[in-house]
């Protein structure tokens, strides 16, 4: 077939894109490169709206050993030990079909994590659906809790903490993130740079198929009607071959034969050859005859371009071979030599005695194109003038009922009940809690991690929203004991060609730079997810921010469950009672404008680092940071957590009882703390000038406001617990 | 006491299994699917996983692999034999175990604690045990235990029942079910009840940081009853 404009089109390049292909290569190129060049220069590969600005992105720090530009970052835990993180987005082949996007999105990230010679130790993921009204999003639910529960449970790898959004914009873009934890030794660790000529390269894992040809280009468009038909695109994943990949792979790396080591993401060998042979500045050369296929009679064409998973590109030691091709048959995993490293710089492809593509490899890598798109700075909102009359027909109780039940804040147990969280058997902080924590094996470390996003603040403000995010996962390590250390972002948004969307780039990433670089909590690694649009309709803008902290002793763990019956309950940093682009102000009052809440970075590095001076002197029972619902969904989580419940004390100086309990003012905290305690910690929070107050004291069930019993901690239990299983029922 | 955990490819508690009797003090080996000799052991675990990626029906590959025929010699020559999760799956597609196990009733994967009343009378696994109701985990998709009428009567006759899911205080009913199990059977005996199969993971339940202890004591006594 001859290529022409028409054609480099339906391949998801611009006009002037292709001009510059045949420019670069003072011809017109042949199919097989066409793919080859639409693959490495979407979205999804390239980097190409977002390039310029990620550049700006706060990745350095004492501790951090791999920032970006790897296959995940990696991060320094002291004693050898490192870990090795990474979120990665699978939105678009989720929407199309929920459990295998689903799944596969897991099987990659597992894979950029394994490939670094790390094994995987926890799982973590964030998902956004539809309104939970929209016809679709029970079925989107349950096919993507079925995939990664399919694909985790089955490698043996534990789910530990997770987040899951409900939100209209995302009725014809779901979100899934997944992101995955893994452990190595930090001197041996594994990079994709080539380095060396005529070393062999090998290919292997599963077979290849034609399924997924052109699943990045697909993640690089936006959804039309007829995106059912896109079917094809999406890969097929096996957990059970790459279970079986991953232990031959890191069998392969106790010994030094590997030079680079490379996964076959997207844009499978296209972009896995590119990469390592561009970073070692080398030329590759690939003999396409020689790749395992799956299915007969496949092109070279089909053979760069397919996502077939659980695939690995490797750049061996020259007579390393034989040694390396045992381990895999032991794992009964396919093992090909298919070609070897030169010094032409280019990439060369040979397929039954034919060079069938020659493209220098900067063609394909650094000289993609780079966009600094128009972008369109987002106002902060007026404030809203809440007045009395706006609660007066509110019944608190009614209030309480509907919050703790709302979508948003109720218990998602019964989605991690569907993932293994136990096996491995260090995980000491199952889902539900503020972060999940897994010991790091044989040790007596544990690595904490959440996950977060806030569309709305995001939405609303996106410079606050992303300094918000990056805030609220480092107070979820905080809450857990943790001291954060780094973070990785998954940063999802609509169209980039659109300067509103572009500007909820530039500002979000803005924001989360300066939060990054106040608390002193790097970028490490991440994706971005650009297109999440279907007929003109873009989400809202959803970074999300996954964190990772270290406990270095994980019996000093803390938990958001109250303890016992008697204890103070203090409220740290300071209640403004701002409503806006609260939970509240938009289910209870129906409001759904107005500014995100205000961050203060410096209260929030102070708030946390002496919640954490509270815990690691042992004066704090229980500890959970205040987030969406305020004050009383905080409380109410922690009676739940430990079946207890809670006297509010009578509370002076606020308009009203409902901005004092359900704002979001942030950088907040509630703990639990013995009586005779109470001087000890507040010396600690007079000297570091945090401000407090006290909000009641645990009961045995009842849950007490105004020397009123509301609701017994079983009855809110049931509120909290019950309305997702209803739902899915 | 020396124990041996067999490795199939697709085995993923294997070394939970390793670490829980190391820990409470066996001398434990791990024994790949593709060896056909056991070595000395006193004890042969099947540990849970997804066997052969559970492909073509959990178990039934891991059930026709090359260590199995000294598997089966060994139990049949009295050897202790315990399968867990995948494990127990594995036992009943060889035959040693009657029965099949199902997918949950809810079709659907559950991870979460359960309790367990176990059978401690006549059989090494849960004789002498400090208590008789076990607080332990389970994490499955097929843990639906199902076996026909002559094959659950004599299941019944024969005392061979090892555990039932019940109640935090030992009742057996329908609400502590939690995947729809004939009889709330969480593990069987063979007749000679020198073979356990259950779905419950005693090796997640053995410190107090993790989802409880009673898996500890599960394993002591396992111990104790061996020497």
């Amino acid at each position: 077939m001859e290529v022409n404009e028409k054609i480099a089109v339906d391949h998801g390049l611009k006009p002037d894109e292709y001009k510059k292909i045949c420019d670069l290569l003072k011809r017109v190129p042949n199919l097989t490169e066409l793919g080859i060049f639409s693959a490495m220069w979407n979205e999804h590969c390239s980097y190409k709206s977002s390039r310029l600005h990620l550049k700006k992105l706060n990745t350095k720090g004492k501790k951090v050993i791999q920032g970006p530009g790897e296959n995940a970052g990696v991060i320094d835990i002291g004693d050898d030990d490192a870990i090795v993180f990474k979120i990665e987005s699978h939105n678009h082949p989720s929407f199309i079909e929920p459990y295998q996007g689903a799944a596969t999105g897991v099987g990659g990230i597992m894979r950029d994590v394994f490939t670094m010679g790390a094994r995987p130790i926890a799982n973590l993921n964030s998902i956004h659906f539809g309104s939970t009204q929209h016809k679709k999003t029970k079925n989107l639910l349950r096919g993507v809790v079925k995939g990664i529960g399919g694909y985790g449970n089955c490698i043996g790898v534990p789910t530990i903490a997770g987040q899951t959004c409900f939100d209209q914009s995302y009725n014809g873009n779901i979100l899934v993130n997944a992101m995955t934890l893994g452990l190595v030794n930090k001197n041996k660790i594994f990079y994709s740079k080539a380095a060396g000529i005529n070393k062999p390269v090998i290919y292997v894992g599963s077979k290849t198929g034609r399924d997924g040809i052109h699943g990045a280009s697909m993640a690089s468009a936006i959804f039309d009607d007829k995106i059912e038909e896109k079917k094809p695109t999406v890969q097929v994943g096996d957990p059970f071959t790459e279970k079986l990949l991953l232990e031959a792979c890191l069998e392969l790396m106790s010994d030094k034969s590997i030079i680079a080591i490379q996964d076959m993401g997207a844009a499978g060998l296209t972009s896995s050859s590119i990469e390592m042979a561009s970073k070692g500045n080398l030329g590759i050369e690939l003999h396409l005859d020689k790749v395992p296929c799956r299915e007969e009679k496949m092109t070279p064409y089909e053979i760069m371009l397919s996502e077939s998973q659980e695939r690995m590109l490797i750049v061996l030691e020259s007579g390393k071979e034989d040694s390396a091709k045992k381990i895999f048959d032991k794992w009964n995993l396919d093992f090909a030599v298919i070609g070897k490293t030169t010094n032409s710089k280019n990439i060369e492809l040979y397929f039954e005695k034919e060079k069938v593509a020659n493209v220098p490899i900067k063609f394909l890598a650094n000289e993609a194109p780079m966009y600094d798109r128009p972008w369109k700075k987002t106002k902060l909102p007026q404030k809203i003038k809440f007045s009395n009359n706006d609660f007066k027909k509110l019944k608190f109780n009614d209030v309480i009922k509907k919050m703790i039940s709302h979508p948003n804040i109720c218990s998602k147990q019964w989605i991690w009940e569907q993932y293994d969280h136990t096996v491995m058997g260090d995980t000491i902080q199952k889902p539900g809690g503020d972060a999940g924590v897994v010991r790091v094996h044989g040790t007596k470390k544990a690595v904490a991690s959440s996950v977060d996003s806030s569309a709305s603040y995001c939405h609303a403000h996106p410079f606050t929203g992303g300094k918000q995010v990056v805030c609220e996962a480092w107070r979820n390590l905080v809450s857990v004991g943790a001291e954060p250390i780094a973070i990785t972002n998954c940063l999802n948004f609509g169209n980039p060609e659109k300067k509103e969307n572009m500007g909820e780039f530039v500002e979000c990433i803005d924001g989360i730079n300066e939060a990054s670089k106040y608390l002193n909590f790097p970028v490490v690694s991440g994706n971005v997810s650009f297109y999440n649009e279907t007929k003109d309709k873009g989400i809202k803008p959803t970074p999300t921010i996954g964190g990772v902290g270290l406990l270095k002793d994980y019996k000093n763990l803390m938990t958001m469950k109250f303890k016992s019956r008697g204890n103070l309950v203090l409220v740290i940093g300071k209640t403004e009672g701002n409503l806006d682009q609260s939970i509240f102000a938009n289910v209870i009052l129906d409001e759904k404008k107005g500014p995100p809440p205000e961050i203060n970075l410096f209260n929030e590095k102070n708030n946390g680092e002496t919640i954490l001076k509270i815990i690691k002197e042992k004066l704090a029972l229980s500890v959970h940071d205040v987030s969406l619902g305020g004050i009383m969904i905080g409380a109410l989580k922690m009676c739940i957590a430990g079946s207890k419940g809670i006297k509010f004390y009578k509370f002076k100086n606020l308009t009203n009882i409902y901005q004092y309990f359900f704002s979001e003012d942030q950088g907040r905290y509630i703990i639990e703390v013995e009586k005779n305690n109470l001087k000890k910690v507040e010396s600690i929070l007079k000297k570091n000038s945090v401000h407090f107050d006290l909000l009641g004291e645990t009961t045995d069930k009842e849950i007490i406001i105004n020397d009123e019993l509301t609701f017994t901690v079983d009855k809110v239990t049931e509120f909290y617990k019950g309305w997702l299983y209803k739902y899915m029922s | 006491m020396n124990s041996s955990v067999i490795i199939f490819p697709g085995s993923n508690c294997d070394r939970d299994m390793d670490v829980a009797l190391k820990k409470f003090g066996f001398k434990n080996k791990m024994v790949w699917h593709d060896d056909d000799k056991l070595p000395q052991s006193d004890l042969i675990v099947l540990p849970g996983g997804f066997s052969y990626g559970d492909y073509l029906r959990c178990g039934s590959i891991a059930g026709k692999s090359k260590i199995i025929q000294s598997v089966i010699d060994f139990a049949n020559s009295g050897g202790l034999v315990l399968g867990i999760c995948n494990g127990f799956q594995i036992l009943t597609e060889t035959g040693l175990l009657k029965g099949v196990l199902q997918q949950n009733k809810n079709i659907e994967f559950i991870c979460k604690n359960i309790f367990v009343k176990v059978n401690n009378s006549e059989n090494k696994f849960f004789e002498n045990i400090d208590k008789d109701v076990l607080e332990l985990h389970i994490a499955h998709n097929e843990g639906n235990y199902f076996c026909s009428e002559d094959e659950l009567k004599s299941l019944e006759d024969n005392n061979q029942i090892a555990a039932f899911y019940c109640s935090s205080d030992g009742k057996v009913d329908d609400k502590s079910n939690p995947n729809g199990a004939i009889k709330n059977i969480a593990g069987i005996f063979n007749e000679k009840k020198n073979i356990l199969g259950m779905m419950p993971h005693p090796e997640r339940m053995i410190d107090q940081s993790l989802s409880g202890e009673d898996g500890s004591i599960f394993f002591e006594n396992l111990l104790k009853n061996l020497k």
